[in-house]
């Protein structure tokens, strides 16, 4: 690290034109990200009643939390549905995040191997990703019907269960049926981003470790996987924001149903479809403020460097 | 190389294609657009009425199809119009509706004055939110039980009365049917999904328990009773014995599909599904008949449902618009309506309508089930009616899919509705 310099007149000159560059794009992303963000936060404190409405007042904190007359707490953070949402929004992270990390690396693991078709099969495995969730949702919402579905069928015919099972009926197995939805969506995703660090790995250090009589377990634990690290890093919180606000899926599988709901999914029915957008608002500012402690905690325990060396 | 030029070509056929997309809502500005559900062949027929419609007057029409769970459909309706969007000229509309939404909507009252008084007057009356009328009847709904005569018949069962005879009836028949390797039959289907299709079903055991109606036309709430208890124990119980696990995930949709390939013995739904099952590709095609709901010892309770239609404060062509709305609600579309899908009529007229009651026999004996219908607490719980609702079906819910005692839930629930009725947004 340098001492702090004055920089010639080139540099700075270099300096205002990438920021004349960047302008554009800070104006775009002021305009989609930060105003909306700015806006629910504000409605957050207030206790407007629908979107478009013209007059409000201010509550500050009410939405959030406060005690009543009767001398009982009230609000969002005393809510036990909203905790609820939380813990299942935060389970599902954790466990589909780290499937579908596993599953992704040795996919990537398989895909770096040299054999003929490999490209079509690189291509093949980015299918399920490029499905609009909507679409792979409802699609597997019929496969898991209890009645119609292939999968209980096919579950049947091979003599692994004796009858059907209504997947997304019971509140447990409908949490297992949008994981195994999940995983099968966006391990691609995780598969492309390992693949793509394991291409960058210096060949040597493995023709190293193959004279030294290392073996392939040992090479991946020593070597590939610490060499992997940062990018696999970057990686896993994509997919953990990713998760952390997942709506269409929970929506379309299990909608209406509080066993299974999301913070998104609460949050959108509080604002637009109870006629609560403050109270809403309250819950969408929340839900920001944990994925960003989250994200905090993460990067700063996981040592991620999300800028150049 | 060759990379850059496909992905050139991608490009700009992307760009090709969303130019023309942009440009033909352009050409098609002049049509009113209608936005409705698409409950079984609802939007095919409408189509086929909205067509004739167009060659007559030279307005076309556009339909914007939404998906068939009414609960959906309302979330939907309620970002487009506090958007305060233009693009949607016609909302179809659930009878439930008009108190939450009723001020995006154009009074109706004068447009249609000289039609209003055909229509049944609780209709009328459902439709008017302070003081003005925001929505024209298009059809009313009142469920029914449907019940396989071949079945009864070949059982020497008398149709059922009570919930606890129909419970008996579908077990005995599904025992003796699976004995003789129709495996694939069970007893009862319903609405049992978490949404407002159980609010109604769940009305109507409780209803019918005597458990009165969750929230009183006074307000008050009622719903935590032994009689209420009683009744959505008796809807657990069914699952899983004489109604497939599964059918805590079923709306009306997904009941009908078991029903209609002839794999139920009885049936809650709406009166859509009689035409539908009586069609050419129906395994219970002349199979089946309705009946009115058991009773669970109060006496039948069947919910009432049915659609209208709305005019937005948002459209820029609100004449054509109310034009439109008059057509689908008159005589000659009602009926055309009756006749081929089955919906019942908002015009008293159209129950004594012999072309009516040879396609729909049942329609006759209809009217006084409708007259009779329940309503759910909309009117009461004013804006607050779809929280209320959600908290509702939640709590029946957690009782079918086994996560809750019906007991505890419906104290719970009390507990909920008392601070939605104490807090800004109550009654």
């Amino acid at each position: 690290m340098k001492a702090v310099q004055h920089p010639s007149v080139l540099t700075s000159q270099k300096i205002k034109t990438a920021w004349l560059f960047l302008l554009p794009m800070l104006a775009v992303l002021a305009f989609t990200a930060a105003w909306p963000l700015l806006r629910t936060i504000y409605f957050s404190f207030t206790d407007i009643r629908e979107f478009g409405q013209d007059s409000y007042n201010f509550v500050f904190f009410k939405n959030y939390l406060y005690f009543d007359q009767q001398g009982e707490w009230k609000g969002l953070f005393a809510n036990p549905t909203w905790w609820r949402s939380v813990w299942n929004t935060l389970k599902f992270t954790v466990i589909s995040v780290s499937i579908e990390t596993v599953l992704g690396i040795l996919i990537a693991l398989a895909l770096n191997l040299e054999f003929r078709g490999r490209g079509l099969i690189r291509a093949a495995i980015l299918i399920p990703w490029a499905i609009p969730t909507i679409v792979s949702a409802k699609m597997w919402a019929w496969m898991l019907n209890d009645q119609f579905g292939i999968i209980n069928d096919l579950l049947i015919k091979l003599g692994f269960l004796s009858d059907p099972i209504a997947w997304t009926g019971t509140p447990d197995t409908a949490f297992i049926a949008i994981i195994i939805v999940d995983v099968w969506k966006t391990t691609p995703f995780m598969a492309l981003l390992s693949l793509a660090a394991l291409q960058l790995l210096p060949g040597e250090v493995y023709e190293a470790a193959k004279v030294d009589g290392i073996g392939p377990i040992k090479r991946f634990f020593h070597i590939t996987l610490p060499l992997i690290r940062q990018p696999l890093m970057v990686a896993i919180i994509f997919r953990s924001l990713d998760s952390l606000r997942i709506f269409d899926l929970i929506y379309v599988l299990t909608p209406n149903n509080e066993a299974t709901m999301s913070m998104s999914v609460y949050a959108k029915f509080e604002m637009f479809d109870f006629s609560k957008f403050a109270y809403g608002a309250a819950a969408s500012t929340s839900l920001f403020l944990i994925i960003s402690l989250l994200t905090i905690i993460y990067i700063k325990f996981g040592r991620v460097n999300l800028g150049q060396n | 190389m060759k990379y850059l030029k496909l992905s050139n070509i991608l490009l700009t056929s992307v760009i090709v294609i969303s130019v023309a997309l942009v440009s033909c809502q352009k050409f098609g500005s002049d049509a009113v657009s209608i936005a409705t559900g698409s409950t079984g062949n609802d939007i095919e027929l409408l189509r086929t009425v909205l067509e004739e419609y167009t060659t007559e007057t030279g307005q076309a029409v556009e339909i914007t199809s939404m998906p068939s769970s009414t609960t959906d459909i309302f979330g939907q309706f309620k970002i487009w119009l506090n958007a305060k969007t233009s693009e949607i000229d016609i909302y179809q509309v659930d009878v439930i509706w008009a108190p939450q939404i009723g001020n995006h909507l154009v009074d109706l009252t004068e447009a249609v004055s000289d039609v209003s008084g055909d229509h049944f007057s609780s209709i009328i009356e459902s439709q008017t939110s302070n003081g003005r009328l925001v929505a024209l009847p298009f059809f009313t709904d009142a469920p029914a039980l449907y019940y396989r005569t071949d079945l009864l018949d070949k059982y020497n069962e008398n149709v059922p009365e009570t919930w606890d005879e129909m419970a008996l009836i579908a077990e005995y028949i599904m025992d003796e049917e699976h004995a003789a390797g129709n495996t694939e039959l069970w007893g009862f289907v319903f609405q049992g999904n978490s949404y407002e299709g159980l609010t109604c079903d769940a009305l109507e055991w409780v209803k019918s328990h005597g458990g009165g109606q969750i929230i009183e036309p006074d307000g008050s709430i009622s719903i935590n009773n032994p009689d209420a208890v009683r009744a959505i124990e008796f809807a657990a119980d069914l699952v899983g014995t004489i109604s497939p696990p599964g059918v805590t995930t079923y709306q009306e949709e997904e009941a009908r599909g078991i029903w209609q390939t002839g794999n139920a013995v009885f049936m809650r739904n709406w009166p859509y599904a009689y035409g539908l099952g009586n069609s050419d590709d129906s395994a219970v095609k002349g199979k089946f008949d309705v009946a009115p709901l058991p009773s669970g010892g109060a006496g039948s309770a069947a919910t009432l449902g049915g659609w209208n239609l709305a005019v937005s404060k948002y459209s820029e062509k609100q004449e054509a618009a109310i034009d439109v709305v008059k057509y689908l609600a008159s005589k000659k579309v009602q009926k055309f309506m009756a006749i081929n899908n089955s919906k019942l009529p908002t015009l008293p007229e159209l129950y004594s309508d012999p072309e009516v009651l040879k396609a729909v026999p049942f329609f006759a004996e209809w009217l006084d089930v409708f007259k009779q219908a329940v309503p759910r607490p909309s009117a009461p719980t004013k804006t607050a009616y779809n929280e209320v609702s959600k908290e509702f079906w939640t709590a029946v819910h957690n009782v079918l899919t086994g996560s809750s005692s019906a007991k505890d839930s419906l104290a719970n629930l009390e507990r909920k509705l008392t601070d939605i009725k104490e807090s800004e947004s109550g009654w």
